[in-house]
């Protein structure tokens, strides 16, 4: 902390304030934002959604959407110098060479049309006078510094031809390529995989290092904090409600907000076993096979076909949660769809009771569905926009044959259930938040009296805060109903607060199946101990704060 | 508890008052609610303007607009009312629109929405028949349509929504595509839903929006193949309708100008109506795409 006390500031950001267009939920994103970054330093910038901290990004950049929404006051010292009185001009050559900026989805910043090597020339084109040759190797110098396997064939590559952690590698080039004084990185790695992640989060830190870089990472994720900051600065609202050192901020934070958001963070120290022995099985999956083949065209050949779910099995007992990890592309997604028959499998068992869900004619799997309901990712899209809440709640129990008032009158039950209040009822999915569309969804899936309810990533697109009451909910409703739980997440923390048992897929297959206190304590495969090692800020523990139990 | 979340706020306006408020933003699609307002007017007082038959004789043939105050817009060669053939007219053409136009988005809707919905072979199948029906030009189709149906006003209606429904099928299954890989109609077959009702209550409600800003589309151009048709004399004789008005004033378009001129105006109105409500409808539906 004091090494970096003696070193010159790069940025200085005083009183910023930024207004936002007329109707929006408050007038100002930003209001009164102080903020330092010194060179060779990572500073974090901490919010929920809303908080403002991209759009301070962007002012930064001066690359807000202007003029519906502008800063309005306050300052932003580059190097002592005010980037307000700047043309237009000065500010491009200033982009890119001496401030640079990280994107959070890198297929999309960059161009798929054009090849790596040439984007990341671009920059040097643009910025410098060397000739063709000198860029060149200028390139695949910057390339092999963010270890990007092979850089010679890397560079003749277009975006998609590279993988997702690939690709960020080469935003870090591009970023890194001409030295610049202030890297802002928005969310760098929250598309990324855990194992990816954490490479990314190391390659930021040793460069920056390297090049005594300052960072302003902005993130909303505590445990990327603690992997990778120096300072961290909390901003709720727009507000900065607190800034000090990482270990100030994560271990003794002063500020309420900042207590109960890390209050919110789960642990990673899963529930004392219980056991489940003599409980009935209610779900047993037995050789589940799923290839996914892509139609071949008269003219267009057949690709290979892909293994997504390769042998699985596994059986789930009367009010059991078993936790479905892996990585994207691991398969646990399309086991969530076949156990609940949303695709046919290729082959194997699911019995659910007497019978088996993938054998059941029609009519068998409509009435069996009552029995296997599902909790969706994206609270967005799985509601849908032209109903009102009690028929979306109701829709289950009127397809089955029960009477449309007693239907309605016992959604408005289960929305009392999901702590909603009653006048939710009358009201359209998208006058709701986040957290309050996943609560519709949860009661949508009670609504059947289901046995098993499969969750796929449930709470992955909500706050930090939001996300610990929707898994409480979920776990208070799953005691009290006795209800079992195939709970899919790419999340170890979140599989580590609520599930009994842990299955680890890789590629297809479960490489690992056992109680989550054992398979975290004593992990028995190499992929398994690859994952819990790259959960970020696994060395820290979010302190027990008093008075913020929820 | 200071995260906590926040109580659900007021209820927002009704979907129709901030449709009709972005509506109302663009000056141009008011006018054509205007204009079109105006035509609906000529078609319900077409029976006070001329109560026995628009195409009987009502004066000298070939009067000019304004010299005769018992055929106020003139008479054509026959000797027919002009004023009162636009207000007839009127009623030809909106029909025509209307319901050419609900026959085409009819069809559409039907073959989008299984080829979307379903996919593999019965969205080849089906694409292929309508790729079939796009490489006709579509008056050369309706040509033959009508030369084969015979040109009553029925079966120009009929023939005119045959040559239609392309476009609105293209649009319907390209929404279902991407609607239909949805979660909600996922949470809806895991709830046991069938699929027609998956289709046409789930699905389609939220796939309505650019099909119904494109039916004003459809109607103006289904207003100008009608006059199109008529113009070529294949019209039918029994109705009064500005196509047929200047089909006949094609033959005095140098001695009388007026004859076909005044119903040409009252075309191009419409149909601008028609598509200025179709620009003003996309802008309130999906207000994001407004340039700024």
């Amino acid at each position: 902390m004091t090494a970096h006390e003696t070193t010159s500031p790069i940025l200085e950001i005083e009183s910023l304030r930024i207004a936002l267009p007329e109707g929006s939920d408050r007038p100002l994103a930003i209001d009164g934002l102080n903020l330092t970054v010194r060179s060779g330093e990572i500073v974090c910038l901490v919010g929920e959604s809303g908080s403002g901290k991209s759009l301070a990004a962007g002012a930064i950049m001066r690359l807000l959407p202007e003029p519906r929404v502008r800063v309005v006051a306050g300052t932003v010292r580059f190097e002592g110098q005010d980037l307000s009185t700047l043309s237009a001009k000065q500010m491009r050559s200033l982009r890119g060479s001496r401030m640079a900026m990280i994107f959070q989805e890198p297929m999309t910043a960059l161009n798929p049309q054009k090849r790596v090597g040439w984007q990341i020339e671009e920059v040097l084109r643009i910025h410098t006078s060397l000739s063709r040759k000198e860029r060149r190797a200028r390139v695949l110098e910057i390339l092999e510094q963010v270890r990007i396997p092979d850089p010679a064939s890397a560079v003749n590559a277009y975006p998609h031809q590279i993988s997702g952690g690939q690709r960020q590698r080469v935003m870090i080039a591009m970023a890194l390529v001409l030295q610049p004084k202030l890297i802002i990185a928005d969310e760098p790695t929250t598309a990324l995989d855990v194992t990816t992640q954490l490479q990314v989060l190391k390659l930021i830190r040793e460069l920056q290092a390297k090049f005594g870089t300052g960072v302003l990472f902005i993130t909303h994720d505590f445990g990327v904090v603690a992997e990778i900051a120096d300072r961290v600065a909390v901003l709720r609202q727009g507000e900065l409600v607190e800034q000090g050192t990482v270990s100030e901020v994560l271990n003794r934070p002063r500020h309420p907000y900042t207590q109960a958001l890390i209050a919110a963070v789960p642990g990673l120290n899963p529930p004392a076993p219980k056991s489940f022995d003599t409980a009935p099985v209610v779900m047993r999956v037995e050789g589940l096979h799923k290839t996914f083949k892509t139609r071949g065209g008269i003219l267009a050949p057949r690709r290979n076909a892909v293994a997504a779910v390769d042998d699985v099995s596994f059986e789930l007992r009367q009010g059991e949660t078993l936790g479905v990890v892996g990585e994207s592309g691991s398969g646990k997604t399309t086991v969530s769809r076949c156990v609940t028959r949303l695709l046919d499998a290729d082959g194997g068992s699911v019995m659910l009771g007497d019978t088996d869900m993938l054998k059941a004619t029609r009519g068998e799997l409509r009435a069996r569905r009552r029995d296997i309901q599902m909790v969706f990712q994206d609270p967005m899209a799985s509601l849908n926009p032209r109903k009102r809440v009690v028929d979306l709640i109701a829709q289950g129990p009127i397809v089955h044959g029960e009477n449309p008032e007693a239907a309605r009158s016992r959604a408005r039950e289960l929305l009392a259930l999901v702590e909603l209040s009653p006048a939710a009822a009358e009201r359209y999915p998208h006058e709701f938040s986040g957290g309050q569309r996943q609560r519709i969804g949860i009661a949508r899936a009670l609504a059947l009296n289901p046995k098993v309810i499969v969750a796929d990533e449930p709470v992955s697109a909500l706050d930090v805060s939001v996300q610990a009451q929707v898994l409480k909910l979920l776990a208070e409703l799953r005691d009290r109903l006795s209800l079992s739980l195939l709970f899919v997440t790419h999340d170890l923390r979140v599989a580590a607060q609520l599930c009994d048992r842990v299955a680890v897929m890789e590629k297809g297959r479960i490489v690992e199946i056992g109680e989550t206190a054992t398979v975290f304590a004593n992990p028995g495969h190499p992929y398994t101990r690859k994952l819990l090692d790259s959960i970020p800020g696994r060395d820290w523990t979010p302190p027990l704060l008093a008075g913020t139990a929820a | 508890m200071s995260v906590l979340e926040s109580e659900i706020g007021t209820a927002p306006p009704s979907g129709w008052s901030v449709m009709w408020t972005r509506y109302k933003r663009n000056r141009a699609a008011v006018l054509g609610l205007v204009l079109l307002v105006i035509v609906l007017a000529m078609a319900a007082t077409a029976g006070f303007v001329e109560p026995v038959d628009p195409l009987r004789r009502a004066g000298d043939p070939l009067v000019p607009p304004f010299t005769d105050w018992a055929t106020p817009l003139g008479t054509d060669q026959l000797g027919r009312d002009i004023l009162a053939g636009i207000f007839h007219g009127a009623r030809t053409s909106l029909l025509i629109g209307i319901v050419s136009t609900v026959v085409a988005i009819s069809i559409g809707i039907l073959v989008g929405a299984i080829s979307g919905y379903f996919g593999g072979w019965i969205d080849d199948v089906l694409m292929r028949v309508t790729e079939a029906f796009q490489t006709i030009p579509n008056f050369v189709l309706l040509l033959a349509l009508v030369a084969i149906l015979g040109s009553s006003l029925q079966n120009m209606i009929i023939a005119i929504g045959i040559v239609s429904w392309t476009a609105p099928a293209r649009l319907v299954r390209a929404e279902f595509l991407s609607l239909r890989g949805r979660e909600f109609v996922e949470a809806a077959r895991n709830l046991g839903v069938g699929d027609a009702a998956i289709i046409f209550r789930e699905i389609l409600p939220n796939a309505l929006p650019p099909v119904i800003v494109f039916a004003s589309v459809i109607m103006a151009i289904s207003i100008l193949l009608e006059s199109a048709l008529a113009f070529l004399g294949l019209g039918d004789p029994n109705f009064a309708s500005w196509g047929n008005m200047i089909g006949a004033g094609k033959a005095v378009l140098r001695s009388a100008w007026y004859c076909a001129a005044i119903p040409g105006i009252a075309i191009v109105l419409t149909v601008l109506a028609f598509s200025l409500i179709g620009e003003g409808l996309n802008e309130a539906v999906n207000p994001r795409q407004k340039k700024s």
